[in-house]
């Protein structure tokens, strides 16, 4: 990460006049393209949500806003129920990663350290979810929620839809039982003498030593909760269940646009927040999780 | 889940036989809880994968072959969901759109994150930013970067057209014309994911060892030469990888062409997986959605071998 190490061009040449040159005159042109590409969208949305609902409308469109209005906002919030939606949102991602902390840590720990009959089927058998491509099963997936085998009970307008479908996630799991394989055998026998059980050894001595991973699995889990659409789609018919993704696209064809736009850097906010909040950690786990192969 | 009865032993003296001190029944009995200990721990994950991933997969295949409806007890036909789905005249159109969907992903949204990391590895100050802008995209979520795009893309005030404007070029229809539709779902698709991709590709560009570009460069490689012979041999590995990862999503594309365009105009944004949806939810046909459900799994598991073989076989090496 270094400016020492040498890459594509030779540290010489960058410290040419001419090199020199050349070097900023990138730089500024990559700044300017990454502030048009990615950041003015995003302004667009801000500001949009502020124009009145004749200006936003105008050609030629005006840079800033002529009056802040926040009546958009304000619109969104009560109009599109805004707060309900976002709490399903809450509830269903929050559910999510707790059943996938429990449930993926215990089995990712079972199949780790426990060595049960048929592991190697068993794992076999997860990791082979892997390649099927999730959403190319969604519809026989949603048969099974709106009707359980044995107990033909439906999960459809419930967050168990979304709690336990997403306990098979098998990156997570993989990822974790990865990482509890890598734990020092010794460490886990020691508490073990000392008379602790495997419950005790898990939650004493093995989830404590696992913190960068379960840091990771659970970012990974409440993103995809937060960004999914389809299953949430199929799985909340009514509308008071919905998520925010859902709920957006099932009420954004009739509703002025500014109070869509609003309603939709709302709905942005919690995610980037947390982006910006552990950027570093969220980068650097996608850089290094590449680099493993 | 984790009771148990009888006071345990120290760890596991299964490694050397020692001299039993105990019958070998005993062994047997605590090799038993040992065992329903650990399934005891397994059970919640395995009931999860067993209900939402391993049956769903077999019943894809059982329900391709049978007339479904729920609430009655199916009956079995054949070959004719698939002879039915074969024949609808848009499933030819989703197969061609979710494949020119997915080349031009891999033309753009491949060529601009490679090009871009290339740049962005050379660039020694606002490291930073850079990535986290790039990034940005990617945390909004999908729903609402293609509600966004929609307004962009809007004939009249959308900011496309009106850049557009500002520069005195003609304006286009963007996603609401049959021809431009599709390249239109591709740049959104891009913008909203390539943060991922640029991201991945500079990590493993930074572990070119600086040395072979010193090399190459005594040997008289000009720059390209540099990045043909140096560059793309090196991360070989992570641009086919990516590359595979990329068609695999990308063959499911579903939001963008739902919230955007609806699969219009004119089917020309219909894709199968959008295919599938209408079959279950729109025509209430279950058994046609599952028949185009695992036509998608065949070809996409084909990729998916793939994708797995070389990673294991360069592992290996």
């Amino acid at each position: 990460m270094s400016g020492a190490t040498r890459t594509l061009i030779s540290p010489a040449t960058l410290a040419r006049p001419r090199g020199k040159i050349l070097y900023w005159t990138v730089f500024t042109a990559v700044v300017l393209l990454f502030t048009l590409a990615f950041l003015f969208p995003v302004y667009w949305m801000v500001t949009g949500a502020l124009k009145s609902p004749d200006e936003v409308a105008r050609t030629p469109p005006t840079l800033v806003p002529e009056h802040g209005h926040l009546s958009g906002y304000t619109d969104a919030w009560d109009l599109m129920q805004l707060p309900r939606h976002l709490w399903n949102t809450v509830v269903q991602a929050a559910g999510a990663w707790a059943f996938q902390l429990v449930f993926c840590t215990a089995a990712a720990y079972a199949l780790s350290k426990l060595k049960p009959a048929f592991g190697k089927v068993i794992l076999g058998g997860i990791l082979a979810t892997l390649m099927v491509p999730a959403q190319a099963l969604v519809v026989p997936k949603y048969l099974t929620a709106a009707d359980l085998p044995l107990i033909h009970t439906s999960l459809l307008n419930d967050p168990l839809g979304i709690w336990l479908p997403a306990v098979a996630n098998a990156f997570n799991l993989y990822l974790l039982k990865r990482f509890f394989d890598q734990l020092p055998r010794d460490v886990l026998e020691a508490a073990e003498i000392d008379g602790a059980g495997k419950l005790r050894v898990l939650w004493s001595v093995v989830l404590p030593m696992s913190r960068p991973v379960l840091g990771v699995v659970s970012i990974f889990a409440l993103v995809a909760v937060w960004q999914d659409f389809l299953w949430p789609l199929m799985v909340f018919s009514d509308t008071d269940e919905q998520p925010i993704s859902v709920a957006l696209v099932q009420l954004s064809q009739n509703i002025q646009l500014t109070v869509l736009i609003a309603a939709m850097v709302i709905a942005s906010i919690p995610m980037v927040a947390l982006f910006l909040v552990f950027q570093r950690h969220i980068i650097a786990g996608i850089s290094a999780g590449s680099t493993k192969g | 889940m984790t009771k148990t009865a009888e006071r345990r032993i120290p760890a596991r003296p299964a490694a050397h036989p020692v001299p039993a001190p105990s019958p070998a029944g005993d062994r047997g009995r605590r090799r038993l809880t040992d065992q329903l200990r650990a399934y005891g721990f397994l059970l919640g994950g395995l009931i999860c994968f067993a209900l939402f991933s391993w049956y769903p997969a077999i019943r894809a295949v059982v329900i391709a072959f049978q007339k479904y409806t729920p609430g009655s007890p199916p009956e079995w036909v054949g070959t004719a969901n698939f002879s039915r789905v074969w024949h609808d005249p848009e499933f030819s159109a989703a197969w061609r759109n979710t494949l020119t969907f997915t080349l031009l992903a891999l033309l753009v949204g491949f060529a601009i994150p490679f090009v871009l990391a290339l740049v962005l590895n050379e660039l020694r100050h606002a490291k930073a930013f850079f990535r986290v802008v790039v990034y940005l995209p990617v945390m909004i979520p999908p729903v609402v970067s293609a509600l966004l795009w929609k307004w962009f893309y809007d004939p009249g005030a959308g900011l496309a057209n009106e850049t557009l404007r500002f520069l005195h070029l003609p304006t286009s229809n963007w996603s609401n014309g049959a021809d431009t539709a599709l390249i239109s779902l591709v740049i959104v698709a891009t913008w909203a994911n390539m943060g991922g991709t640029v991201l991945i590709y500079l990590a493993a560009l930074q572990s070119i060892p600086g040395e072979l570009y010193e090399a190459a460069e005594l040997d008289g490689a000009n720059l390209l030469q540099r990045v043909r012979h140096v560059t793309v041999p090196q991360t070989r590995f992570v641009i086919l990888m990516l590359m595979l990862l990329q068609i695999i999503a990308t063959m499911q594309v579903f939001t963008e062409p739902f919230v955007i365009t609806g699969g219009g105009p004119e089917n020309a944004t219909v894709t199968v997986l959008y295919l599938i949806y209408k079959y279950a939810f729109l025509y209430n046909d279950f058994g046609g959605a599952c028949a185009l459900s695992v036509m998608l799994l065949v070809l996409l598991g084909a990729f998916s071998a793939l994708y797995l073989r070389f990673t294991r076989s360069e592992g290996d090496a």
